[in-house]
């Protein structure tokens, strides 16, 4: 999993099946010192809960498609979590 | 499995299930004399590794949810050991 800031929301007027009423959101990824890394992504939300400003942790792959209600879908990136606190050194 | 060093941890409430109860490590990817080789990765502590210690990183979904026993598990990132030594022959 890695990092992310949430930017801003997409809603698809047409979506693949099983992915119907699915939040998803634009993602930055993040370093671990909470700088920009690389272009925004689309992802996922398995929390239903993230808005844009937040913190988030995102997991790739079949992994994140694991993690929604209807897991066979083509996802390859979804909101794992929403980070309250993280301490890094 | 690569090796990385523990650079803290994440605290999260409002997550998936699985990861209710888990500690999730912020880990730093470092090269086998010990520096960074660039990136990080968020894994799931299935030892107890504390801040600044080495550990060896399991980075593949099949082998990460066998470790944590869970079939269904979105795992993909589990802390498996704490590496005491890497002597490497030069």
């Amino acid at each position: 999993m890695l990092l992310g800031r949430v930017t801003g929301t997409v809603t698809p007027c047409v979506v693949y099946e099983g992915l119907t009423g699915v939040p998803m959101l634009l993602v930055q990824p993040l370093s671990t010192a909470r700088e920009p890394v690389g272009s925004c992504i689309v992802c996922c939300d398995s929390t239903r809960m993230a808005g844009p400003g937040e913190l988030v942790y995102y997991e790739g792959g079949r992994e994140a498609a694991m993690a929604l209600d209807e897991t066979f879908v083509p996802v390859d990136h979804t909101i794992i979590g929403i980070v309250d606190d993280v301490h890094v050194e | 499995m690569f090796l990385g060093i523990v650079k803290g941890e994440i605290v999260s409430t409002i997550n998936h299930p699985f990861y209710d109860g888990r500690r999730m490590l912020v880990c730093d990817r470092i090269d086998e004399h010990g520096k960074p080789s660039g990136g990080y990765i968020i894994a799931v502590a299935a030892v107890d590794a504390g801040v600044g210690q080495r550990v060896l990183i399991l980075d593949e979904g099949n082998g990460a949810r066998q470790v944590l026993a869970n079939s269904s598990g979105p795992v993909r990132s589990v802390v498996v050991g704490i590496v005491d030594a890497v002597e490497v022959e030069t």
